[in-house]
């Protein structure tokens, strides 16, 4: 067993792999947990809703995943008509497939051979969370939300996305209505992949405009 | 709504969605969005105005000046018709 030997130091309140213990939750609650908790009871009381609904929904929240927002670039890489569709209104085409996005109004931006697109929210955590599932902690931080406008490459090589100079980088706020989603250029030697082979090759960040697609092979 | 703008430099309290680091700053319509509730209105219940939504795309070097990374990189940002004005003369 692991943990039989004494002979290796354990730092007070470290775990044995050397992690801090998390410390339990038992802090009285915030004002805003205190105010979400009367508001969801109340709502219950009333019957307006039930915690059957409300568990259904965080389940149905949990279960979006950057895999949808993969099939929606494949498909675009596949078909040059659903690209056109995509580029014109990426709220329909996105809906065309069978996504549920509800209201929700997206634009698609496309990386070429010259232009790089990047999306953040400076002013909160906007994101196309019907395609792409939660965000990313980082996506939330005032680092990512303040850099990413100030110094776009600096924080794609941190992302280990290093861009020509001559490549224009396209930042994209979220600062309203609209959520985005980066279309990313078709890796080369892909010709003739099916789409859901395609799918496979799109990450999450590659889809934030932070990172790029996977190389086929 | 004429191509170049300017995002008015103004600072009112309350629930705005036009960041500060664009404000007074120009830029061109990348397009337009169409209407969308007030979300200065939105925010607090009220009943909110249809306002006109824009795609606003600012040069680095507008932004930053001499210190951008890179003069020519874009920020586009949605800004709403009501914190727009017509820019002044280009330089």
């Amino acid at each position: 067993m692991p943990h039989d030997h004494h002979d290796h130091f354990h730092h007070e309140g470290m775990s044995p792999s050397g992690h801090p213990y998390r410390q339990d939750n038992d802090s009285p609650l915030t004002y805003w947990q205190q105010m979400e908790i009367a508001v969801r009871e109340l709502l219950i009381e009333k019957g307006i809703t039930t915690p059957a609904e409300i568990a259904a929904q965080i389940d149905l929240m949990d279960s979006r995943n950057p895999s949808n927002g993969a099939a929606v670039v494949a498909r675009a890489w596949a078909d040059p008509d659903f690209k056109a569709r995509l580029m014109a209104n990426a709220g329909d085409a996105a809906r065309e497939m069978g996504f549920d996005i509800g209201p929700l109004h997206l634009v698609a931006v496309e990386n070429t051979e010259d232009v790089h697109n990047l999306i953040v929210c400076t002013l909160c955590s906007c994101y196309p969370r019907n395609l792409l599932g939660l965000p990313p902690d980082w996506y939330k931080t005032r680092a990512y939300r303040s850099r990413a406008v100030r110094e776009p490459r600096k924080v794609l090589e941190e992302f280990g996305v290093t861009l020509p100079e001559e490549t224009t980088v396209r930042v994209h706020d979220s600062t309203a209505d609209m959520r985005y989603i980066v279309l990313p250029a078709r890796p080369a030697g892909t010709e003739g992949m099916s789409e859901e082979d395609l799918a496979a090759l799109v990450t999450r960040d590659s889809m934030i405009g932070t990172g790029l697609p996977r190389q086929p092979g | 709504m004429v191509d170049r703008v300017r995002v008015k430099a103004m600072m009112p309290p309350g629930h705005v969605r036009a960041p500060v680091y664009l404000r007074g700053k120009t830029g061109v319509i990348e397009r337009a969005l169409g209407e969308f509730g007030n979300p200065e209105q939105l925010a607090y219940g009220l009943e909110a105005e249809r306002k006109p939504l824009y795609r606003v795309r600012f040069t680095m070097a507008e932004l930053w000046g001499p210190e951008a990374e890179n003069p020519d990189d874009t920020v586009d940002a949605e800004v709403y018709g009501h914190w727009l004005e017509e820019a002044p003369d280009a330089p």
